[in-house]
């Protein structure tokens, strides 16, 4: 085994302790008392606990932990397969215009006063139908970079479904409406139900899996087109499949959480800082960090204040100031 | 300008701003010369609130909805009220209605009622001095309903019908008997599909609650705010009202809910919400009928049944109109 590799390893079980701790204190942290030897003994009697503190543990802060790591993973490995794909590390996982989409299709749900399971059926399907109508602006395209047209077409695409939430609030009743329109845009974790988890589990396995099956030729991708061809990789093919992929998964994170910043451009950079760039090293540290870091910042988001803490903000409030540090590191030669 | 000069323009500032806060009387403030009552036809509401005020004192001189009412909403009200055009709002960036198509409506006055604070004030005099509109802002408490609808009725010159009105308010909100907070039944106000969004204490959305001599289960302050099952069940409600079908649907068929006492003991209720909300939305004196409502089930009678009088008796004072006999029921119980 090579220096490397065993770095490698150490930094993966780094990780592996980071989730640990971290679900650790998430489950014994919230409005409710819980001592930790309570948590612990409820946790032992299994899903059928009695009592409102097997209802706290089981029904409200597991899934909700759960949900905040399949979500952290979701948002960070699709950003990470983003920033290898379009060879770009300032691209997020809403580089194609996912949230803008899912945002806009939870907002016509909420306007039409529909329940709260079409209103997240409607922010996955707007999530794809926006990426979609850019894939498809994208392959319109002819005289530019395959890439760059996508980005672009993600850009203007985005820019549309946004214009398109505005509109949405300004119709909104605004003392009825408007308000759950704005908190459902913030994020949040507060309302994840056992059922939901039943839902998100397949899709973001379906997400997944084709991602963590390709993670040795991602790294191709870095190279130019042409080059990649040479080594025999079907580069249209692959990007489709990561694109499906990414949007799979972060569509339907964002249909339980709502629209989750930051996230997904800077755990990967962070990842990549303890693992370097490969990919299918930078994977599963993405992973792990992406998990570890949601669920932190949801136990902030739930201790805080009496009130929820929107997820959004939060993410955004420690997101934006570490992006800016890498950046600045980033720039300093070696 | 030269730097003294505006050192001493920037010292007059608060000065100005006062000046502008000045209310005519207390709750009303008036900007441009007011027309005679009597000559007050056309009335433009800058927003639902004021919308709510304006069609329960004088519904002949309200010009149209700020707000695109639903369906079932407008089936509830007058046919005249029911054909009115939705014209859109002002409030300052978030406004709907061009300002110049406000001058060519050319209304007799602009009302507008609901929160007031230096913001409001402002945008009000900017209308105003863009268009020379008179613009007329109502403090609009819901513990002041019966000023605001007094008010309303001198600018309007329906001094008889919002006295009637302004009675009923009184009567709604008379004195509780129990003072103490201590005794007072805890009230948690579910909103949004989820149940999961509530007003804070002091918000403008839970001034029911305390008009209905219950306090707010909620903890701490502010507007609205998100919040968990886990910190609910912290809470302990005594009772949980929402004005959202949908919601109270999920809640009393989910196994999560009904670990809260007040879900499991039948005490969560569905207040109407049509065709204005009873607790809330818009926060206007359509709420008056709502603490009525809330006082006599929270003093444990029956939320739906004995309602459709008083129903009736409410939409005929305040809107006008009797919906059917239909149309209230399903208004009361929902699916």
């Amino acid at each position: 085994m090579s220096a490397d590799m065993r770095s490698c390893g150490v930094g993966l079980a780094v990780l592996l302790g980071v989730v640990v701790l971290a679900v650790a204190i998430a489950l014994v942290s919230g409005a409710y008392p819980l001592a930790l030897s309570d948590a612990l003994g409820v946790l032992l009697d299994g899903p059928g606990a009695a009592g409102e503190a097997g209802t706290v543990v089981w029904s409200l802060r597991l899934p909700r932990i759960a949900a905040g790591l399949l979500v952290g993973m979701a948002l960070s490995a699709a950003g990470a397969a983003y920033q290898g794909m379009f060879r770009n590390p300032l691209v997020s996982p809403d580089i194609l215009g996912v949230s803008a989409g899912a945002g806009l299709g939870a907002a016509l749900a909420i306007l039409a006063g529909l329940p709260l399971a079409a209103v997240q059926a409607f922010a996955f399907g707007g999530g794809l139908l926006a990426v979609g109508c850019v894939y498809f602006a994208a392959s319109r395209v002819r005289h530019h970079d395959p890439v760059l047209a996508l980005v672009l077409a993600g850009i203007a695409i985005g820019t549309l479904f946004a214009a398109g939430i505005s509109l949405v609030k300004v119709l909104a009743d605004p003392s009825v409406q408007l308000p759950s329109i704005t908190f459902w845009l913030m994020g949040g974790l507060n309302a994840v139900r056992p059922d939901d988890l039943a839902v998100a589990l397949p899709l973001f396995a379906c997400g997944l899996a084709p991602v963590w099956l390709l993670r040795w030729r991602v790294n191709l991708l870095t190279l130019a087109d042409d080059e990649a061809a040479t080594m025999g990789i079907d580069v249209v093919r692959l990007r489709r499949v990561l694109i499906v992929c990414a949007t799979l998964t972060t569509a339907a994170a964002v249909s339980i959480a709502g629209i989750v910043g930051w996230i997904g451009l800077i755990v990967p950079h962070a990842a990549r800082l303890l693992v370097g760039p490969e990919f299918s090293r930078l994977l599963p540290a993405t992973l792990l960090l992406g998990g570890a870091f949601l669920v932190a910042a949801d136990t902030l988001a739930r201790s805080l204040a009496t009130v929820e803490l929107p997820l959004g903000i939060l993410t955004a409030f420690v997101g934006a100031p570490a992006f800016l540090w890498l950046l600045a590191r980033q720039g300093r030669p070696e | 300008m030269k730097r003294r000069d505006f050192l001493a323009l920037a010292a007059c500032l608060p000065w100005l701003a006062s000046r502008a806060a000045e209310p005519a009387e207390p709750g009303l403030h008036v900007f441009g010369a007011l027309p005679p009552a009597g000559r007050v036809a056309r009335v433009f509401a800058a927003g639902a609130p004021a919308a709510v005020l304006v069609h329960a004192v004088a519904p002949d001189k309200l010009m149209g909805w700020p707000w695109a009412l639903p369906a079932p909403a407008l089936a509830m009200l007058r046919p005249q009220s029911r054909a009115l055009p939705v014209l859109g709002r002002l409030a300052g960036r978030g406004s709907t209605m061009p300002l110049e198509r406000l001058v060519a409506l050319a209304p007799d006055l602009i009302v507008d009622a609901g929160t007031v604070d230096a913001t409001y004030l402002s945008g009000a005099e900017r209308v105003h001095r863009q268009t020379g509109i008179p613009y007329v802002l109502i403090d609009g408490r819901l513990a002041d309903s019966a000023r605001q609808l007094r008010q309303a009725g001198g600018l309007l010159g329906a001094d008889a019908r919002a006295e009637t009105l302004a009675r009923y308010a009184v009567a709604a909100l008379a004195a509780c008997e129990r003072s103490d907070d201590e005794a007072r039944p805890r009230v948690y106000l579910a909103r949004g599909a989820d149940g999961l969004e509530t007003p804070l204490p002091g918000s403008i959305n839970g001034e029911c609650i305390d008009a209905a001599c219950a306090t707010n289960a909620a903890q701490g302050a502010g507007a609205l705010a998100r919040v968990s099952l886990e910190r609910l069940l912290v809470w302990a409600p005594d009772a949980i009202v929402s004005q959202y079908p949908e919601f109270v649907a999920l809640a009393r068929r989910d196994s999560l809910w009904q670990s809260l006492a007040a879900v499991r003991e039948g005490r969560l209720f569905l207040a109407p919400e049509r065709p204005f909300g009873w607790l809330d939305g818009p926060p206007s004196v359509n709420r008056l009928i709502g603490v009525r409502w809330l006082r006599r089930i929270l003093g444990g009678a029956s939320p739906a049944q004995d309602w459709i009088e008083e129903a009736e008796e409410f939409h005929r004072l305040f809107y006008g109109h009797v919906p059917t006999r239909a149309q209230l029921v399903r208004s009361l119980e929902p699916a």
